[in-house]
């Protein structure tokens, strides 16, 4: 069974900080052109496919806005 | 689905007031990790210093106290001395804790209060606009230090770790850093141990976490990390200075 | 039963009794026995004795402890409560119920270690920032040392609020006999103390609020909290001022000077009166003014250069003539020179003076 992950990206706590973008290894994420409630322009899914799980933007994320859940697909 | 990665219960849901990329939001993460992990959240007390950090009392979801500039190890130390069987960390700065908390702290750590110290040294004062800290970089320029501090009138970048491991008091002492996904890791391992620490009842314990500032060191958040590996490392070497076997 | 005791002694064992378990100090001249007395009596009690690195530290130990929920005093003279007035206002910010001692000495500076009046500015008006009151209580005699040790923890608690013994290097060092108070087992609940989340929401002790909205509304529940303090706890004592011509006013030590030069006038034919302050904050200004009703001068004696005359200034509005004598540097005013002063304001007007040296 492939395992499957699901990065939730809270984008509303997202102030657009760019280090989970620097540090995904695969360019997964990206900054999205529109604006969030804050101002800033967060954090967007640009390849969902290419993640592996391995959490290092929600390692360098320093607002809480990147969640992971990670397991057996259902 | 077993979820791998999520907010730690010991921080509550209020959003960061932290410049985008500052990193002081990486290490509450970590304290909360590890206060989650050790599930001690019920019977701990924090106490917040002042500095970018004051609000600590709105994300640390435990009970909290607000103390004076450079005093809460001494908080903290009232804490714990009237409640032993609690858990009790002061979070803090490099200007709260290395300057004008200086002898609340070596007083603290020479006594062997078992208490735990996040010690954040971003090598300069956040809050109050980017001035020196004992921590700021000979030749870094700050609003106090507008040419580059120099030796002559600002002396040398204090090295709290060190100072502190000539005491007996600590028995757990680290630096470490969150310049990258390793190092991460690695201060999560050590703010544990620093909470595991003043579980057994063993003595002091304090984690110098080296940090960003961004807005006030006039760098995007992934130039600081570089600018924090290449000048902040050689002065602050990274390693745990006490340890218990 | 009585027995004999040193004042700074009879107020730490006072302390104990009245559930203190806690104390933060610092050695300084003429305090120290206090501390030393609790250095051997806390650990008797399972209590916690800390000296701590300096008055600052201590102060804000204070802070800590009592923000956990224990009854904790801490003690020190005029130099060393200049170093806690910080945390004194954050005390007083946070609503942190503690009970701080000053055993007054000479000043300003490095000063002198024989007894004085001169913190009491700092006392009543507060030497630390922002709008903020601590109760402070004058006792004048070892017994009185002890019995409002136990008020002030118990004023402490009713209204969260740093409660503060202005004594002096004198009632710090004699002995008196005194009847020592009863034990006090039960402590009122601290619904507010951050001693741990377990099965309830988080607590947080602050003074921070950077919304000035917020922040008024803050001091104007603290104002509200002072007023009450004022409306029902002032005390103070008189000893014949029914129909006294000649209205003495002090308080601690100078208070017990007074009464013998009071004694001395009227047997002279003197028709003279004291009133004590017992509360310096909130001071007795209405209970002052009803005093001195029938009383063609007033004569402030204090051991300063001229403080608490401000206050009978406040209270009388004018209605009658102040005068003032004091001494300073630790000297003592004498009765027999008090008693001169007396003789000579029966009828002449205002004189404000300090003896010279």
């Amino acid at each position: 069974m492939a395992s499957r992950v699901v990065l939730h990206l809270e984008r509303e706590r997202c102030k657009g900080c760019g280090l989970c973008v620097a540090f995904c290894p695969r360019e997964v994420l990206g900054l999205a052109q529109e604006l969030n409630g804050l101002g800033y322009h967060p954090v967007e899914m640009r390849a969902g496919e290419r993640c592996h799980g391995c959490g290092r933007c929600a390692l360098m994320c320093p607002d809480l806005a990147i969640s992971m859940a990670k397991g057996e697909a259902v | 689905m077993s979820s791998t990665f999520a907010p730690p219960e010991a921080l509550t849901k209020v959003p960061f007031h932290y410049c985008p990329g500052c990193t002081h939001g990486i290490i509450h993460r970590l304290v909360g990790e590890a206060i989650d992990r050790l599930s001690i959240r019920e019977r701990t007390i924090g106490v917040a210093s002042v500095g970018c950090s004051v609000l600590a009392y709105n994300y640390f979801n435990v009970d909290m106290q607000q103390a004076a500039h450079g005093r809460a190890p001494a908080v903290a130390t009232g804490i714990k001395r009237v409640l032993p069987d609690r858990v009790v960390f002061t979070y803090q700065g490099d200007g709260d804790l290395a300057s004008i908390g200086l002898a609340e702290l070596v007083h603290a750590a020479a006594r062997g209060e078992r208490i735990t110290v996040i010690f954040v040294n971003n090598a300069n004062y956040g809050m109050t606009g980017g001035q020196m800290a004992p921590t700021t970089l000979l030749g870094q320029i700050t609003t106090t230090t507008p040419s580059g501090r120099a030796v002559k009138e600002a002396g040398y970048p204090l090295r709290v770790v060190e100072m502190l491991a000539t005491l007996e008091g600590p028995v757990y002492l680290a630096r470490v850093s969150v310049h990258d996904p390793a190092n991460v890791i690695r201060a999560r391992r050590a703010i544990i141990k620093a909470f595991e620490v003043q579980l057994q009842d063993l003595g002091f314990a304090l984690v110098e976490v080296l940090s960003i500032c961004p807005t006030n060191w006039g760098k995007k958040p992934v130039e600081a990390l570089s600018w924090l590996k290449e000048h902040m490392l050689p002065v602050f070497p990274l390693g745990e200075f006490r340890a218990v076997s | 039963m009585k027995v004999l005791m040193k004042g700074n002694e009879a107020l730490a064992e006072a302390a104990v009794r009245a559930g203190c378990r806690c104390f933060f100090g610092y050695p300084i001249t003429p305090q120290t026995e206090l501390l030393e007395y609790l250095a051997r009596r806390l650990p008797e009690v399972g209590g916690v004795f800390l000296q701590a690195e300096s008055e600052v530290a201590a102060i804000n130990m204070v802070y800590g402890a009592a923000g956990a929920g224990a009854r904790v005093l801490t003690s020190s003279s005029g130099p060393g409560i200049s170093l806690k007035q910080e945390g004194i206002s954050y005390l007083a910010a946070a609503e942190l119920p503690c009970v701080i001692v000053n055993i007054m000495r000479g000043g300003p500076g490095l000063g002198g270690i024989q007894p004085s009046q001169a913190d009491y500015f700092q006392a009543t008006r507060g030497g630390g920032h922002g709008d903020y009151r601590v109760i402070v209580l004058a006792p004048a005699s070892v017994q009185e040392m002890a019995d409002l040790a136990v008020l002030a923890f118990e004023l402490a608690d009713a209204y969260r609020n740093p409660v503060m013994i202005l004594g002096d290097g004198i009632l710090g060092q004699m002995m008196e006999p005194l009847e020592l108070p009863p034990f006090k087992e039960d402590l009122p609940a601290r619904e507010w103390a951050t001693d741990g989340c377990r099965g309830r929401a988080r607590r947080i002790i602050n003074s921070l609020y950077l919304d000035a909205e917020e922040l008024e509304r803050h001091n104007l529940r603290l104002q509200e909290k002072y007023r009450r303090i004022a409306e029902r706890e002032v005390r103070w004592e008189e000893y014949l001022t029914g129909d006294a011509q000649v209205l003495v006013v002090a308080f601690g030590t100078c208070a017990r000077i007074a009464r013998a030069t009071v004694k001395a006038a009227r047997s002279e034919g003197i028709r003279a009166g004291l009133f004590r302050p017992i509360t310096l904050w909130p001071y007795p200004y209405r209970q002052l003014q009803a005093a001195a009703a029938s009383a063609r001068a007033v004569l402030v004696v204090e051991m300063n250069a001229g403080q608490m005359v401000e206050d009978v200034r406040l209270a009388l509005e004018g209605r009658v003539p102040v005068h003032f004598y004091g001494r300073t540097g630790g000297m003592v005013p004498a009765s027999g020179a008090v008693l001169q002063e007396l003789r000579r304001i029966g009828g002449v007007g205002r004189v404000q003076h300090v003896r010279p040296a």
